[in-house]
């Protein structure tokens, strides 16, 4: 049993990516194994996941060296760098660990309905595992060429995936071929950075590159490659022009899981410049640019959201407003990380709470995106106007998007409040200003979701819709299931601040944790 | 897609076995040798894109079966995955094979030396793994992109 704990790391990737690899044999046999198989995977991952985060939240950062003579043995015989592959899994890795399992695990339960008239389901489950295996790698490496390997595994999964409902509809091609564009250009430009922390300093592992850094010239092109890329694939605004389109055509258990994978690119946003660069970069200007990119994505995400007609765009302009919330909360902790005084009075709780609204979106929006999946599999269409009066028939679904709309415009008691409010107490003391637009913010998402809930559900029932009847109960069972933790968030917001998100941003913080976990007492 | 002339067909049959066991050879060697797994596999893959250009979609779908290539395909990947699962007594990837005698077992000799085959525990096993993967997939890719041309083809005919 112990000896299977020491293997977690690496068993939570490697049992989906085994899984990814069967199944087209065994869609062969029998099409209904699967979508079950998928499950089945997903659920060990995520038993797994949980185990892990225990283990870690108690004893603290766990390393996995690949291929070498014990998990931990990170310096084999007396040399001074780690020259294997490693993964690296502390609190900040095991939080967005933890993201993925939960929107993946709910996401295949999902799609067992959900995909069942499609063809092809074997490429759909394969690449949904090999989508939750790219984002499980970017969480947990410790190796930053790795870092790049997974990045890209998990934007062709991504690829596909969004243009699964067929190449012949037009749209769904048009948005994967922008996703991948977009991503291509990101992969790219990572393994250029990649490249010049080789050629510097002769060290591919974060830890050591972190440990030897100088904040060269060289090192600020790097840094000036990496976070406009990392924030193009979270989608922040300036490079926000893939998101609605990606979103809104995939297949929405997909759009929910993607939601997470750029959140996996964020994750990565905050180890380059916390882990890799902490206070040797001129942590003001780097982080007033992450504010910036925080407040655009804030303002003209719901700006652009309000006047939308389809409900999944609509939707899609709402997670580039709320990614901007992530990025104001940790940039302004960025802000003022050369500061200890003032990170301790408001640095760390403006941390805090972008860091927990990280796992709060991935919740409501996950559960969001799936209710709008309820609607489309019921009616047939995405558009609000040609919707009406669907609270008679689809009672559920009605009640989780009235949980994920109150969720997302900060209303307690509902998780989005508890997050958001830690977000304007703390940054209103580093300018009142950032906070007053992130309240304008949140309101106006308040409208614009009492929009949708009176055009899609309230009025009389329409004709049309006579037949439309409530979703079948896995895809229920999946909705319901987030309903929960976001109600349980917003219960006892304090309860996960202090064992989940408050261990996960000290991580963060203190990097000589990170570097010692891998170079011992260096 | 047509047949091509007929030395063309020629040369294709005198020059396909050639190519195929030159890829099999790259992959083998992986370990002792420039190439690998991956390299190989494209080499073998080129012989089935060399046999589709010269005898046309027609012919070659009779020697090259898509759904075969599909299940080549994930057992290929699947060997790799569960030569890498094998190691997990130790870590995962640990290469278990090496050193030991038996199957790619020798120790390596230290200086110049012709290479011996019998070494590199799992590397070998794993090259072929991907080796298999490669050549099957970049055949199925090779075959989907000779019905798209063919598809749009009959598109602009019609």
């Amino acid at each position: 049993m112990n000896n299977l704990l020491n293997h977690a790391p690496i068993l939570i990737v490697a049992i989906p990516l085994l899984a990814a690899f069967l199944i087209p044999i065994v869609g062969k046999v029998n099409k209904k194994a699967e979508g079950i198989t998928t499950t089945f995977a997903l659920g060990i991952s995520l038993a797994l996941t949980i185990i892990l985060a225990i283990k870690i939240l108690s004893v603290g950062p766990q390393v996995y060296v690949f291929g070498a003579k014990s998990p931990s043995l990170t310096l084999p015989s007396g040399l001074k760098f780690p020259i294997r592959i490693m993964f690296e899994v502390d609190a900040m890795g095991i939080f967005m660990g933890l993201i993925t399992a939960i929107v993946s695990f709910l996401g295949a339960i999902y799609s067992l309905t959900f995909m069942g008239k499609y063809d092809g389901l074997d490429k759909y489950y394969s690449l949904l595992l090999l989508l939750t295996v790219g984002m499980f790698g970017m969480e947990f490496t410790g190796d930053i060429f790795n870092f790049f390997v997974f990045l890209e595994i998990a934007s062709i999964a991504s690829v596909a995936l969004i243009s699964f409902r067929g190449t012949d509809l037009g749209e769904p091609a048009e948005a994967g071929f922008k996703y991948m564009v977009v991503s291509s250009i990101s992969a790219l430009m990572v393994l250029f950075a990649v490249g010049i922390f080789y050629g510097q300093y002769d060290l591919l592992n974060f830890a050591a590159i972190a440990s030897v850094i100088k904040y060269s010239q060289l090192d600020k092109i790097a840094l000036g490659l990496l976070v406009p890329v990392l924030a193009m694939k979270a989608g922040a605004v300036p490079m926000h022009m893939w998101t609605p389109d990606a979103y809104s055509e995939a297949p929405a258990p997909i759009t929910m899981i993607l939601v997470a994978a750029s959140q996996a690119s964020l994750y990565a946003l905050f180890r380059v410049t916390f882990s890799l660069y902490n206070i040797s970069l001129s942590t003001l200007t780097v982080g007033w640019v992450i504010i910036i990119f925080g407040l655009l994505s804030m303002f003209i995400g719901v700006t652009m959201a309000i006047i939308q007609k389809d409900i999944k765009r609509l939707m899609a302009y709402h997670a580039i407003s709320q990614t901007g919330y992530m990025l104001l909360g940790v940039g302004v902790g960025l802000a003022v990380l050369a500061n200890p005084a003032a990170l301790q009075k408001y640095g760390i709780t403006a941390m805090e709470g972008g860091i927990f609204h990280i796992m709060n979106h991935a919740m409501y929006k996950g559960l969001l995106f799936l209710t709008a999946g309820a609607l489309f599999y019921r009616t047939g269409t995405r558009d609000l106007n040609k919707m009406g009066g669907l609270a008679h028939s689809m009672k559920y679904t009605t009640i989780f998007f009235i949980i994920g709309a109150a969720a997302i415009a900060g209303l307690p008691p509902f998780n989005g409040f508890a997050s958001k409010l830690l977000i304007y107490e703390s940054v209103y003391r580093f300018n009142p200003l950032l906070s007053i637009i992130a309240m304008v913010v949140s309101i106006l998402t308040l409208a614009s979701f009492v929009k949708v809930f009176h055009s899609a559900f309230l009025g009389p029932k329409l004709p049309q819709f006579k037949e439309a009847k409530e979703v079948p109960r896995s895809m229920i069972f999946a909705m319901a299931a987030l309903s929960c933790i976001i109600i349980f968030f917003g219960l006892f917001p304090n309860l996960i601040v202090k064992n989940l998100v408050h261990p996960a941003v000290m991580s963060l913080i203190e990097q000589f944790k990170y570097t010692g976990t891998v170079l011992g007492g260096m | 897609m047509k047949q091509m002339s007929k030395i063309v067909r020629t040369i294709t049959n005198l020059v396909y076995g050639f190519i195929i066991i030159f890829g099999f050879y790259v992959i083998v060697h992986g370990h002792l040798t420039p190439g690998g797994g991956f390299q190989g596999g494209a080499i073998v893959a080129s012989a089935f894109a060399l046999l589709l250009v010269s005898y046309g979609s027609l012919i070659t779908k009779k020697f090259l079966k898509k759904d075969f290539l599909s299940i080549m395909e994930s057992s290929g990947l699947t060997m790799f995955i569960v030569l890498a699962f094998l190691g997990l007594g130790i870590t995962f990837f640990y290469n278990f094979l090496a050193n030991i005698g038996g199957w790619f077992g020798n120790t390596p000799v230290i200086g110049p030396n012709p290479g011996d085959i019998n070494t590199g525990g799992v590397i070998p096993l794993m090259n072929i793994a991907v080796g298999l993967e490669v050549l099957s997939a970049l055949g199925v890719i090779v075959l989907l992109m000779a019905s798209g041309a063919e598809f749009t083809k009959k598109k602009e005919n019609s």
